[in-house]
């Protein structure tokens, strides 16, 4: 920094300058070299830029970032460490109340949580929290050092959880930690959840959520893979096996469609389905790993949120030559995160906004060809209070496709509530609870996450979580 | 990890696997099926559960080598390990005393209705029961069959071993004979379960396919095994995976099956595609 040396004005110059610092950068990979891997596109701060980043904070006395954040991290405080250089203390200060920090500092809808309530980010850019969670996290991951804690003496009490993604792995953590003998159900083969088969590789490698899953295994997690909760076993087998209290956590892992002629095509994927084959199956890797993806030139991504931008970009790596996002509205109202937005642009990805399939053409083999459109505008604002499309009359056209990705949205999966007795789920099939605490409609199950919100991000889930443990240890030592 | 209690051949490309797996064997019922996936590199695929022995803890699959996860399925031994099993998952089969039953496997799809007759025998029914398969040596449960069945016709493309034609020719001749039937089962490849249903179709009897999609996840979360029936769409995986085959839209079932044949041949071109819903 360059010092003015003119008395009076040295002090305010210096000043000025200090609030100038910009937020700091990640390097990331080029557009044009990671349209071609499934490596991750940014690579995080150096430890210089860390702490450059951290000292822009000004150490609130009241700070709005924490009251942003769903499990209500300790931002300013951990901030501070990573300026003093004390990276691990930063970690350690984030696991106090954020189990995931490697994912959160990755996933996180920052702008919408704690990064909006920040005050630098009130005349300029906000301090960058999330990629400083993600620093710290990171940081202590790769040093090897991770810390167990000591084993805390068990209280004797069973506690199953069905679901090994984010607000199940909270949940246990937080449980494991109080004494409960604690055992995740996972119907699918690796734990997760979504974290696993949803979310790519290039914007959050796998390495990071095994980690994850590891360290709570060394905690004293139980997990069992392979196991579906209301097939395998029910809900009231468990409690008969012994299992004091039960925690739902499966996500709304039911894909929709839009119900329009031609969705059955051959070509024609869930968002679900696409992101699981790449993402856990490792079809990217195909033939290397046996599970089969289409390889589409022309491939619309239908919908505007996190789930589209993930099924676009992994489109792109996987060679397509047209990677196209079909929104009905426009790019003011995408659900999805804007740096994943910003990095679907520089890759190259079309946004044909305000634009809506109403039919699929296929050809004789019945594989999808062609994407029939209308054009739309927008009208009054509808429930969500985004303003709602409406159609532009005799504007439909025809887009070209081979490979279409149907990425507008989950609902619930049945499997739980249809084998659970006196579980209450609300019309659209989520399960109901009292309140906050997850507590459902049955004594001793508790549940939380998308099967109770519908589909939301990994850091509601786990605040989710959180709170059903606070619930679950609450009635447990009543009893 | 899942021990292999047993891998024999039953035919030239069918085989008989009994696996370890004690919570499945305790639950499944008639009709169900498993996933399974050999190593960390494998894919999913779904079997049906041929038989179980909830005392013994094991569960018996049945499947014909077409590709490159069933022939190296074949090649493990008893002892090796499948890496993950999951299930019992899908719909049992609605098991009730329907009266006259007639029982129809097509190939390895005996492996998928023997179970079903001996629920469907055991409920009271009397079953009449049609295997059929291209050649003898392709024939798989015929004494299986034979045991639970009142009446059981062997059906050869060839004829080289009992009836000389189509499993659905003999289901022709039964109606013709008047024989009163008040419910088939129909199970095979796709082309024959669509000739079964046609022939049913028109003397009305109720025909109940149990279909083969590809799937992936077999929970209902990716959409897969998406078929139509009577005009909506169904999961396979949760809905199913038995539907009233007159319902069923087998053209979309057997282009969807055909999806990745060719990044399969791909992956073993030392064999035939056996994903053409032969």
């Amino acid at each position: 920094m360059k010092i003015i040396s003119v008395g009076v004005m040295e002090t305010k110059e210096i000043k000025e300058k200090k609030e100038k610092v910009p937020r700091q950068k990640m390097p990331e990979q080029e557009p044009k070299k990671r349209i071609r891997n499934f490596e991750e596109v940014p690579f995080g701060y150096s430890e210089e830029t860390a702490i450059t980043e951290a000292k822009r904070c000004i150490q609130c006395k009241k700070p709005g970032c924490i009251a942003g954040c769903p499990v209500d991290v300790k931002i300013p405080e951990f901030i501070k460490e990573i300026a003093e250089g004390r990276f691990t203390e930063a970690a350690l200060k984030l696991k106090e109340t954020n189990g995931l920090p490697a994912v959160c500092g990755r996933v996180c809808p920052q702008e919408d949580q704690c990064e909006k309530f920040c005050i630098i980010g009130k005349k300029g850019e906000p301090v960058a929290i999330g990629r400083l969670e993600r620093f710290a996290a990171d940081f202590e991951r790769n040093s090897g050092n991770v810390k167990i804690p000591p084993a805390v003496r068990s209280n004797g009490k069973k506690i199953a959880i069905a679901g090994a993604g984010p607000s199940g792995l909270t949940i246990a953590g937080d449980l494991v930690g109080l004494g409960y003998d604690v055992t995740i159900f996972e119907a699918l083969h690796k734990a997760g959840g979504v974290l696993v088969y949803g979310i790519p590789e290039f914007r959050l490698p796998k390495a990071i959520v095994e980690a994850e899953v590891e360290y709570l295994r060394k905690l004293g997690v139980k997990i069992e893979t392979n196991f579906v909760i209301g097939r395998t076993k029910t809900i009231d087998e468990l409690f008969a096996e012994g299992f004091n209290a039960v925690f739902i956590g499966v996500g709304a892992g039911a894909p929709v469609f839009m119900d329009i002629p031609g969705e059955n095509l051959s070509g024609i994927y869930s968002a679900n389905e696409y992101l699981t084959r790449s993402n856990l199956m490792k079809a990217y890797l195909f033939p290397e790993y046996d599970t089969p993806i289409v390889r589409g030139k022309r491939v619309a991504v239908v919908g505007g949120g996190n789930v589209a931008m993930d099924s676009v970009r992994t489109a792109l790596r996987l060679g397509a030559e047209r990677a196209m996002i079909i929104y009905r509205r426009t790019d003011v109202e995408m659900p999805a995160r804007k740096e994943e937005v910003h990095h679907a642009q520089e890759e190259g990805v079309e946004f044909l906004m305000l634009t809506a399939p109403v039919e699929y053409i296929g050809n004789d083999a019945g594989w999808v060809t062609g994407m029939k459109c209308l054009k739309m505008e927008l009208g009054e604002p509808d429930a969500s209070g985004r303003r709602s499309p409406v159609a532009i009359k005799d504007s439909e056209y025809v887009i070209d496709v081979d490979t279409v990705v149907v990425a507008v949205g989950t609902m619930a999966n049945p499997i739980i509530p249809a084998t659970t007795p006196g579980l209450e789920t609300n019309k659209k099939g989520y399960i109901v609870t009292k309140d906050e605490s997850g507590l459902t409609s049955r004594e001793g199950i508790y549940a939380g996450g998308d099967i109770v919100t519908g589909s939301a991000t990994v850091i509601l889930a786990m605040g989710a979580g959180r709170k059903a443990a606070k619930a679950i240890d609450e009635y447990l030592s009543k009893k | 990890m899942n021990k292999i209690i047993e891998n024999t051949k039953l035919s030239e490309s069918v085989v008989k696997m009994v696996l370890d797996a004690p919570a499945i064997a305790q639950k499944r019922q008639a009709g169900q099926f498993i996933i399974l996936k050999i190593n960390e590199k494998g894919e999913r695929i779904p079997l049906t559960i041929v038989d179980s022995d909830a005392q013994a803890g094991t569960i018996t699959i049945i499947y014909q080598v077409v590709g490159k996860t069933t022939a190296a399925l074949a090649q493990l031994k008893a002892g090796d390990a499948l890496q993950d099993l999951q299930g019992p998952l899908g719909n049992p089969t609605e098991i009730e005393n329907y009266g006259k039953v007639v029982c129809i496997g097509g190939g390895v799809g005996v492996g998928v209705v023997y179970p079903l007759a001996v629920a469907l025998k055991k409920a009271g029914n009397e079953v009449i029961s049609i295997i059929g398969a291209r050649t003898k040596d392709l024939i798989i449960l015929e004494k299986e069959m034979e045991k639970v069945s009142d009446k059981l016709i062997v059906a050869t493309d060839d004829g080289s071993y009992g009836f000389h034609g189509f499993v659905s020719a003999v289901l022709q001749q039964l109606i013709d004979k008047g024989e009163k039937i008040d419910r088939v089962y129909a199970i095979g490849p796709v082309p024959m379960m669509k000739v079964l249903c046609d022939v049913t179709k028109a003397p009305r009897i109720k025909t109940i396919v149990s279909l083969n999609s590809i799937m992936v996840d077999a929970t209902g979360m990716c959409g897969a095994c998406r078929v139509s029936v009577a005009g909506k769409t169904k999961f396979t995986c949760v809905d199913g995976p038995e539907f009233d085959g007159h319902d069923v839209d087998f053209k979309l079932l057997s282009n969807r099956l055909k999806m990745y044949c060719d990044p399969e041949r791909e992956a073993y071109e030392n064999h035939k595609c056996g994903c053409d819903g032969n």
